[in-house]
């Protein structure tokens, strides 16, 4: 489309130019914290949790709750970005890196390609090796501090915070590397294979 | 939640389209709907939103989400939108657009919480507040497509006046005895109310007698704490959880 029709008296709300700084395009700022899920919360307890990281058909590792709190903890502090529009500033994570999952199970360097996730109740989302290392991806477990609340993903979701939202799955339970790209639930929904919030890439072909 | 419909709604290129504002109904005090026409819309299926887009003069473009109304039958666009004061966008979908006026807008998005009259089976739906709207397509759809099966429809709201579509849920249920229309109002009740007058939860749900339903497909719109609830029970009653599609807003004054 050409030109974009003015709204005749519409007008900017956004108070500041660092909220338009960090604010990727079409985005607004929201202090709480909405839940978006497709069907009902899983409920999952700690004792019948367990993570594993699979390539091809193989399984590199398999981590019980404790045996995966005894892994070297990371906190990341980050923006977040949810495709349905809201931005949040500043969330505070605890969990465990991708690198150090990587380390746990000896590999020195990570598989090439992507990765699928997959989640209780059957959600899977697709996100590319290299968005998942240096610190880019998590597998978290505490958000401000507690345990991550259920209907947030608790006990345990992806965090992939430079990606829109829907990539940090909830109740994941699986990372399994793949060598060519797959959409995921969403992603053959009509929402984008890779989902860059600073590239608007919200749906296919964005 | 994973084997299901519309793969085919999807993947096609979403492009920004000039909606015209043909004219605007009150529903309630704070909720009003936008009929629109959308030249070239590709079509859409019962439960599907739309992105909103609004141009200022000086450029700043903000965004939204809005539930399409509408069944995939009609030839115009409805949104019906609820005012959030202190919202950036709503207000002035609201209160400010004339009829004549343009904005653009793309869609449709979502394939994965829709109905279809193809399902077979009964259609349970649960809605607070203005998540009525998605349903609602899908009601609509399911009158002018003929389906056979049962629809059930439990709407929370705050008090009677702010029931949305409430003549038009009123009509579809009188007409239609394979529709059943439950309506629960948590806040304030007219004089001789003889519903339900709290929040949506297990035993309501248990007493209206979903669990007793043969495969149902379930959708759940409206503020998460409803849907979270209504979501649960429905799990702990015995639906199973891929046969429930949620919808989810939150408090989060955005719109």
């Amino acid at each position: 489309m050409d030109e974009p029709p003015i709204s005749r008296g519409f007008r900017s709300r956004r108070s500041s130019s660092d909220q338009r700084d960090r604010l990727p395009p079409g985005q607004y700022l929201t202090t709480d914290f909405p839940v978006l899920s497709a069907g009902p919360t899983p409920s999952i307890t700690v004792a019948n949790w367990s993570f594993a990281l699979q390539l091809g058909g193989s399984l590199l590792g398999k981590w019980n709750w404790t045996e995966f709190q005894s892994l070297p903890q990371t906190e990341l502090r980050t923006d977040i970005h949810c495709v349905t529009k809201w931005s949040k500033f500043d969330t505070n994570w605890r969990g465990v890196s991708f690198d150090t999952l990587l380390e746990a199970v000896g590999l020195t360097e990570a598989p090439s390609g992507f990765t699928m996730l997959h989640c209780d109740g059957g959600y899977t989302t697709n996100v590319p090796v290299a968005d998942l290392l240096g610190g880019k991806g998590m597998v978290a477990t505490h958000y401000e501090g507690l345990p991550l609340a259920p209907s947030h993903g608790g006990p345990a979701r992806m965090l992939v915070p430079h990606l829109y939202f829907w990539k940090s799955a909830k109740w994941v339970r699986r990372l399994r590397f793949i060598e060519k790209d797959e959409a995921g639930f969403w992603e053959s929904l009509g929402y984008h294979i890779y989902g860059d919030p600073w590239r608007e890439q919200r749906y296919t072909g964005d | 939640m994973i084997d299901d419909p519309a793969q085919d709604a999807a993947p096609r290129r979403l492009i920004w389209r000039r909606a015209e504002l043909l004219g605007i109904k009150d529903e309630t005090p704070r909720v009003r709907t936008l009929t629109l026409a959308v030249p070239d819309w590709p079509g859409h299926l019962s439960g599907q939103h739309v992105d909103v887009r609004l141009t200022a003069e000086d450029g700043y473009q903000a965004q939204r989400s809005y539930s399409i109304g509408s069944p995939p039958e009609a030839r115009e666009i409805e949104l019906t939108v609820e005012t959030i004061s202190d919202g950036e966008v709503s207000p002035y979908l609201t209160g400010e657009l004339r009829p004549g006026d343009i904005f653009e807008l793309r869609g449709p998005i979502g394939g994965y919480f829709v109905w279809s009259n193809s399902l077979v089976g009964p259609l349970v739906l649960i809605a607070g507040g203005s998540g009525i709207v998605p349903l609602m397509a899908m009601l609509r759809h399911r009158a002018i497509a003929g389906h056979s099966c049962g629809a059930l429809l439990v709407y929370s709201s705050r008090s009677w006046d702010d029931v949305i579509y409430r003549a038009e849920l009123e009509r579809l249920a009188a007409e239609d005895p394979s529709v059943r229309l439950i309506h629960t109002l948590t806040r304030a009740q007219p004089a001789g109310w003889q519903g339900y007058r709290r929040r949506i939860d297990k035993t309501m749900l248990a007493e209206i007698g979903i669990p007793e339903l043969a495969a149902p497909h379930v959708f759940i719109c409206g503020p998460t704490p409803l849907v979270e609830t209504a979501a649960q029970a429905l799990v702990e009653l015995g639906i199973d959880a891929g046969r429930i599609k949620t919808e989810r807003f939150g408090p989060s004054g955005g719109s």
